[in-house]
């Protein structure tokens, strides 16, 4: 297969700096769409490529950006393009890969996506703790600046755009991209009512594109190659490439780029090595702590959005995190909602509330107090905590979806919590209940 | 020694020259002062290690915002200390992946070495302990950082190699001295 996102990442993963980069015909789609193509001929490009955004809803990136008001239908003032470089979500690690490795490639998409939008400044809005990339990113950032890539009249263009790298304070809803632009505007990042959309009215009230870094890193392959081009790298109904990661107990657990569309098994089996020895496979996150499980029968199918969504979960992220059966399906569950709930902004009550109160009873289920009306309990918090309307953000429906696949899949573990008075599984149980969410945070 | 280099406020709390001229620097950026407030709290935690209530009403009247309305946003983020944390600060991470891989039994391993638990900082102010989430290395679990430096594939051995340095006094809770 040809690589196309990571063809200047090779095994020792060494960083790629701007000589590296152009050396390898990078900003080629920048020369090209400064030189040759208007904003709009961009735009429609990348709309008739089929790229989906790969934060994890999935949506289409060249219609988000039509959205943006242009020309005279835009009142004068600044428009922003964010990289959304938060990678929070449990079980995601393709992000860093991308940064770390070649930053380039992330900073030529985003000043395409700006000059795609009319954007003059952009921020990678990244995670403070990944020290790396944020120290690649700066210093790729000045080569642009002191080549003309970056600042005023940009290759002799005439088009001007600064960037900054601007790590987060943590937590993981500035990953929502409403709530990254009020953490950017220097608040508490609850996330804002929509409409009006970010790309209306977004940081400081102006237009405002907010981006994953994946999908970022897509674009300058797209204007230099073409929409056909990258809809032919897909295998089965989505275009282009994605990274696909497995975590858990798996021989070998990585993160690959691979055709859109490529079968669960050929990841899980041939790059994953399959599973640890000893172990079998119970069930799978498909893109994330966010999604729900599916399960061995699930293996055949297309890591394509719909494909996976028909099957009742989501793509999300693209990184799969595994469940062997010698893990307790409760405890990864209580684990991600523990996640959740310490993670909730607290702005809406059946998340703030909610979310804890899931927590105790799966606490009580694992640590074997649990009753068989606590399978109620969850059963009636999947249905008003998951459903979407009910809570200001998609938080905390994304936090139901994990536990109400698993009573689906792994009820018997339940029933066999509940009714043994203990949990079954020997491993992990060590100091799990004397996990509390503390803090240095007042 | 360093007075000239202070500014002395009317509260009586003081932001260094350098400190100034850093969140003056990101007030170019945005429209109105309060806009700074996330910037403006991590320029003086690098300078201090963490945010004092002292320093943090001297910030809130550098940006003319209140101290209460400051103290909101510094407590939303997991990444602004408003007590002291030791010299370095282990994020460990307790994210599902690594929970698969055993990192309870780290945690544990950690906690009896130095003598902290989550929010603890140990004796000799080396090292405060406490949870991240994932922190994108799932394919590398158990992780963690240490300061700036990210640790994979954790074991026992390994916690033993990293703190060999380290000897816990018998009472990790110690109060204030
Ligand atoms: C709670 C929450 C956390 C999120 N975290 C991230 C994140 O870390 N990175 C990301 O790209 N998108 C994240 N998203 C999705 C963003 O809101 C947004 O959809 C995305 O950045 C859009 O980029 P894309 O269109 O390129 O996918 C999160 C969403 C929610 C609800
Ligand atoms: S769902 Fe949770 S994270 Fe989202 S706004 Fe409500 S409280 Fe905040
Ligand atoms: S779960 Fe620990 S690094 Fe992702």
């Amino acid at each position: 297969m040809e690589k196309v996102l990571t063809r200047n990442i090779g095994p020792e993963q060494t960083p790629t700096d701007l000589k590296a980069y152009e050396a390898n015909g990078g900003y080629q789609g920048l020369r090209k769409a400064l030189r040759e193509l208007s904003p709009k001929d961009c735009q429609t490009v990348i709309s008739d490529s089929n790229l989906r955004g790969r934060g994890g809803a999935g949506f289409p990136t060249g219609m988000k950006w039509s959205f943006v008001p242009m020309g005279d239908s835009c009142t004068p003032g600044h428009k922003y393009l964010v990289c959304n470089a938060d990678e929070m979500e449990p079980g995601a690690f393709k992000d860093r890969l991308l940064m770390e490795c070649d930053p380039h490639q992330l900073i030529e998409g985003m000043i395409l996506a700006a000059y795609t939008i009319g954007a003059d400044v952009s921020y990678v809005f990244i995670r403070g703790e990944y020290v790396v990339a944020i120290e690649r990113l700066r210093g790729a950032l000045a080569e642009c600046y002191a080549s003309g890539l970056l600042g005023e009249n940009i290759l002799g263009s005439g088009f001007s755009l600064e960037m900054h790298v601007h790590p987060s304070a943590g937590r993981y809803i500035c990953g929502e991209e409403t709530a990254l632009i009020n953490a950017l505007e220097g608040k508490r990042a609850n996330p804002r009512a929509k409409p009006p959309f970010p790309q209306v009215s977004g940081l400081w009230g102006r237009p405002t594109i907010v981006n994953n870094v994946e999908t970022l890193c897509n674009i300058p392959h797209i204007i230099d190659r073409g929409a056909d081009w990258y809809k032919t790298l897909g295998r089965g109904e989505d275009s282009g490439t994605k990274m696909f990661g497995v975590s858990g107990r798996v021989k070998n657990p990585g993160c690959w780029e691979l055709p859109m569309g490529t079968p669960i098994r050929e990841i899980l089996e041939v790059y994953a090595g399959g599973m640890q020895d000893g172990l079998q496979l119970r069930g799978f996150l498909p893109g994330g702590g966010s999604t729900d499980f599916l399960v061995p029968e699930h293996l055949d199918l297309a890591m394509d959005y719909n494909v996976i969504g028909k099957a009742g979960s989501r793509m999300g992220t693209g990184t799969l995190i595994i469940l062997d059966d010698q893990t307790c399906p409760v405890g990864m569950v209580l684990n991600l909602i523990r996640f959740f709930a310490h993670e909730s902004c607290g702005f809406c009550t059946p998340c703030r509330e909610g979310l804890p109160w899931t927590r105790q009873v799966l606490q009580d289920i694992e640590d074997g107090r649990g009753q068989l009306e606590d399978l109620e309990t969850l059963a009636y918090q999947v249905k008003y905590i998951g459903a979407m309307g009910n809570t200001h953000c998609a938080l905390a429906p994304g936090a139901m979806e994990p536990l109400q696949s698993a009573l689906k899949y792994f009820r018997d573990d339940f029933d066999r919590h509940i009714s043994g008075g203990c949990c079954p599984y020997e491993s992990h149980k060590v100091h799990q209940h004397q996990h509390q969410q503390i803090g240095t945070g007042a | 020694m360093n007075d000239a280099q202070m500014i002395q406020t009317d509260l009586g709390t003081v932001l260094t020259r350098e400190e100034i001229r850093q969140i003056d620097t990101e007030l170019a950026h945005v429209p109105y002062k309060a806009g700074a407030a996330i910037d403006a709290l991590k320029i003086v935690q690098t300078q201090r290690g963490w945010v004092s209530d002292e320093s943090l009403r001297a910030i809130a009247k550098h940006l003319e915002m209140s101290a209460e309305e400051l103290d909101g946003v510094a407590t939303f983020y997991n990444l602004i200390y408003r007590r002291p944390v030791g010299e370095k600060v282990i994020l460990f991470c307790d994210s599902v992946s690594c929970w698969i891989c055993g990192c309870d039994g780290i945690k544990a391993k950690i906690s009896a070495k130095l003598g902290v638990d989550y929010g603890e900082t140990t004796t000799d102010n080396q090292y405060t302990l406490l949870p991240v989430p994932c922190l994108g290395a799932c394919d590398r679990a158990p992780v963690m950082m240490v300061g700036d430096d990210l640790i994979t594939h954790l074991d026992e051995a390994k916690i033993d190699q990293l703190f060999s340095d380290v000897t816990v006094e018998d009472s990790a809770s110690e109060g204030e001295q």
